[in-house]
């Protein structure tokens, strides 16, 4: 039974991808605390999953040709879908799927620039397959709990990172400002906190941080994969008047001193370390995840947000204690607070394959259901990521969603009759079961009368065979597919 | 796009939610609303159409001196005439089905339409279209906007999207478009047949009139579930519609069958999104009014030709506008890969039974140098502000008044299209 008790379930439906039969096993005995370390100290469980893909006892990958993850998107989304399928470390594939639409970056900018296969390297290269540095998705695996201090500057240096937000077209003689831009207002210390001269500086700030191929790097959909381009720092690009801000750099003082061009790097990191530091970026980082792991029903508590924002600088950026503190928090734990967020589409998909079943499932099916569903991963419609909440439900969206469901349930049909068929001795039964299988937030009478109202009109209720098989594929239609199992 | 997110997300709830919730008048609506009312079918052409080789200059020697590898000949074109500028225009040779509308005097061209300090960027600047707004490339689309205006409550099939994604033209701060792609698969799908599934879908249906009170994101959730429910019907009469002309083989003429299956069936859309991608030429365009752009051009041509005369066919001619744009033009000089670069102004096309065809505006002079051009004469530069054909569009076509959408006046630069 894939329920623990309704404070587990709320920790792994946030902290996680919901709840999967193994997980019984592993959380039954554990208090929320203990849980929570668990989750959060990921590094005792092993990182395995990508060696498990194509295990029979796994869902399935399907492909054109070789499975290429490193250099075929559609494969990268399969990989990744299958890690939060089966990974042992959910929390860090949950944070990289946060630091993924925090940074939104997208495959479609990429390949235009630089071709399909070293747009999907670029974001999804797993270090040491082929040469180069690791895509970008890997770098937020790395830091999912890292310092976010460091996590900026890595983005800072990110060759996906340098095309999107156009780093490689900022020159002294031609400041581009979309990065600096963006590293401000999106990334850090949000709008109202800075000044349109602040952009302008910053632009200033990370010219000569740019690209470079590797030697035998060229534009070309058929060039040598082993080809790669990363990170330069061109000394000559860069712009060592002085700059200044509206807020403090360091010291007290707004301005980054001139430099020299050879240690004109040294601005743009002491640039970082003043946004990362700056308290509107932990009360930033605090409302994102407010939304995230709390509420997207009621607003970010302004204690929350302070509470939030003084372990982050106590702890001088680091993000694990930040994430700790909030999934043992008096906020988190609220009974209340249960279901008070709509699943994007990655969590709804996600949860429901574990909930529902793997067998021979393969994952390929779920890539364009979720496109429809509005999040095609690798694809965030701009530098602002998906909107959070409310925006993902429209008509075709919840369509969608509902023929997702259908879809899986008949795909797992004869998975689910075979795994009910012991207890459902009575419609009541069975959908009991269901309920407890898929954890939707409650039904109200209504609901739940129509559900028995559908199991009633099998007719005499055998529990066995085609009766079964229907009605069990059915329920699992209706329950994903509602409202309720919407929300997490 | 921040502020209309946030706007949504803190009261779109209630407003969208109570938009539809209302399934009673839902027909009402949509009678009201559709049957006989005047359509908008608005088609994109995604990554930059090179309008100098839609609509080509045939007798202006710079455009074959600065294209030689992939300028259409002039024994070619298809003539249409000559400009206020005494410039001779001839459609791209695979154009056959546009001439014919052209012809019957239901094709308007309106040449060098854009904006001043163009983006070349697509992201920026299909968001610029989209806006209506060169400042400001995010917030709300016009179409949105157009629909906000809309009395309340809104049909849920007001406007129709046969692309995955929605476009920033149709966001609107009151209203999710539905995103219908393909109309049969826009369907209650189940696991089971027969009686068990027509059983699921009354379930379904009941558990979405769940009114959920005290818990208002459910009751949104439910609303937007029962919204889909309800409309499924009427998408699947424009599936059942079976067309008066044989459409080509392409995707872009089968969504636009499908339109012309939701306009014949009336079952109250007013507003269509289109796209026919693969304008983004940077390489290999074709010489000789052929390759990869003569391909294009056929797709695009044969495609609005079929609708066109379908819709005819049913006497809903004057009912229905098509609107054709893309999100800039190209260099006017080929690159070194037979391909033309992310350029300036473009071209707009509107086409309908209530159209007032013709060329409008003038074309370019293309020799290095020329007032027409900008960017050291590698672009055009524009004419006509694209927010002037959008402001004749929404007062003379949608009925609305232009200014409050727009955000300004752009009535008084407008191009007679109506």
């Amino acid at each position: 039974m894939p329920t623990v008790n309704p404070q587990i379930d709320h920790l792994l439906r946030r902290a996680g991808f919901g709840v999967s039969a193994a997980d019984v096993d592993i959380y039954r005995d554990m208090s929320h605390a203990r849980a929570v370390d668990y989750l959060v100290d990921y590094e005792g469980r092993p990182d395995d999953a990508d060696e498990r893909i194509g295990r029979p006892d796994h869902a399935r990958v399907a492909t054109k040709n070789l499975f290429a993850p490193d250099i075929d998107i559609e494969d990268a989304r399969q990989r990744w879908i299958f890690r939060m399928i089966h990974g042992r470390r959910p929390l860090q594939e949950k944070m990289a799927l946060f630091w993924h639409n925090h940074f939104a970056t997208a495959y479609s900018k990429l390949a235009s620039d630089s071709g399909d296969r070293q747009a999907t390297k670029m974001l999804a290269h797993k270090a040491g397959v082929l040469r180069g540095p690791q895509g970008q998705i890997e770098l937020f695996r790395q830091y999912a709990l890292g310092n976010f201090r460091d996590l900026l500057i890595q983005v800072a240096q990110d060759p996906a990172m340098l095309i999107w937000l156009d780093g490689k077209s900022n020159t002294k003689a031609k400041p581009q400002e979309n990065f600096g831009r963006e590293i401000i207002e999106l990334f850090t210390i949000g709008v109202d906190n800075y000044v349109e001269s602040d952009v302008y500086a910053a632009a200033r700030v990370f010219t000569g941080w740019n690209l470079r191929g590797s030697d035998d790097y060229r534009k070309d959909e058929y060039g040598d994969l082993n080809a790669y381009q990363e990170f330069v720092y061109y000394a000559d690009q860069h712009d060592t008047g002085d700059k200044t801000f509206s807020f403090p750099i360091s010291n007290g003082s707004r301005t980054i001193a001139s430099r020299s061009e050879s240690a004109g790097m040294q601005d743009g990191l002491e640039l970082i370390t003043a946004l990362a530091v700056h308290p509107e970026t932990g009360r930033r980082l605090a409302r994102k995840f407010w939304n995230f792991f709390i509420s997207e029903i009621d607003a970010p508590d302004p204690a929350f947000v302070e509470s939030v924002t003084a372990v982050y600088l106590q702890n001088r950026t680091e993000i694990r204690p930040v994430i700790r503190h909030i999934l043992n928090s008096p906020w988190f734990t609220n009974p209340a607070m249960q279901f008070a967020r709509y699943s994007s589409p990655a969590e709804f998909v996600v949860r429901s394959i574990r909930e529902v079943g793997w067998q021979n499932f393969s994952i390929d099916k779920a890539r364009s259901p979720m496109a429809a569903m509005g999040q095609q991963l690798f694809e965030p419609p701009n530098v602002a990521g998906w909107p959070p909440g409310a925006a993902w439900f429209s008509t075709g969206t919840m369509l969608a969603r509902t023929n997702f469901a259908a879809m899986l349930a008949a795909d797992q049909k004869a998975f689910l009759a075979a795994t009910v068929a012991p207890l459902a001795q009575s419609p009541q039964a069975l959908l009991d079961l269901m309920l407890v299988r898929l954890t939707p937030a409650p039904f109200d009478s209504g609901p739940r009368q129509a559900l028995m109202l559908y199991l009633a009109a099998a007719g005499a209720w055998t529990g066995t065979g085609e009766q079964l098989n229907t009605r069990a594929a059915g329920l699992a239609r209706l329950l994903v597919g509602s409202a309720e199992y919407q929300l997490v | 796009m921040d502020l209309s997110r946030r706007l949504f997300i803190r009261r779109g709830v209630a407003t969208v939610s109570f938009g539809i919730a209302a399934p009673s008048f839902l027909t009402a609506i949509a009678e009201a609303q559709g049957v006989r009312t005047r359509n908008l079918v608005v088609v994109y052409l995604g990554g930059g159409n090179d309008a100098l080789n839609t609509l080509v200059s045939y007798r202006d020697a710079a455009y074959y001196n600065r294209r030689p590898s992939i300028a259409v000949p002039a024994g070619q074109v298809l003539q249409v005439g000559t400009d206020a500028a005494g410039q001779a225009l001839g459609l791209h040779p695979r154009l056959g089905g546009l001439l014919n509308i052209f012809n019957e005097g239901r094709l308007a061209l309106v040449q060098r339409t854009g904006y001043a300090n163009s983006s070349r960027s697509h992201f920026e600047a299909s968001d610029v279209w989209g806006t209506a707004n060169p400042q400001s490339s995010t917030g709300p689309g016009w179409l949105g906007r157009y629909l906000d205006v809309l009395p309340r409550p809104l049909d849920a099939l007001a406007a129709w999207n046969t692309t995955a994604e929605t476009p920033r033209a149709l966001i609107s701060a009151t209203t999710g478009v539905p995103a219908i792609p393909n109309a049969s698969s826009y369907s209650f799908a189940s696991p089971n047949r027969g009686a068990a599934a027509t059983q699921e879908r009354a379930a379904a249906q009941t558990m979405a009139s769940n009114p959920a009170s005290g818990r208002p994101h459910l009751a949104f959730i439910n609303s937007t579930a029962r919204g889909a429910i309800e409309t499924l019907d009427r998408v699947a009469l424009a599936t059942s519609y079976t067309p008066t002309v044989s459409y080509p083989d392409s995707g872009f003429a089968d969504a636009l069958q499908t339109v012309a299956g939701a306009i014949v069936r009336g079952i109250g859309s007013r507003v269509f999104w289109l796209q026919a991608g693969g304008y983004d030429t940077h390489a290999g365009q074709g010489g000789g009014g052929g390759g990869d752009y003569g391909d294009l051009m056929t797709t695009l041509g044969d495609g609005l030709w079929a609708f066109y005369s379908d819709i005819r066919n049913n006497g809903l001619s004057t009912d229905t506008t098509v609107l054709v744009f893309s999100e800039f033009g190209r260099r006017i000089s080929e690159n070194g890969s037979a391909g033309t670069d992310h350029g300036a102004a473009g071209l707009m096309m509107v086409l309908g039974g209530s159209v007032r065809g013709g060329l409008h505006g003038t074309a370019a002079s293309l020799a290095p140098g020329h007032p027409t051009l900008e960017n050291n004469s590698g672009d055009v530069h524009y004419e006509t502000d694209f927010r002037a054909v959008y402001a004749r569009l929404l007062e003379q076509w949608l009925g609305v008044s232009s200014v409050p959408i727009l955000g300004g006046d752009f009535r008084a630069g407008a191009p007679a299209i109506f």
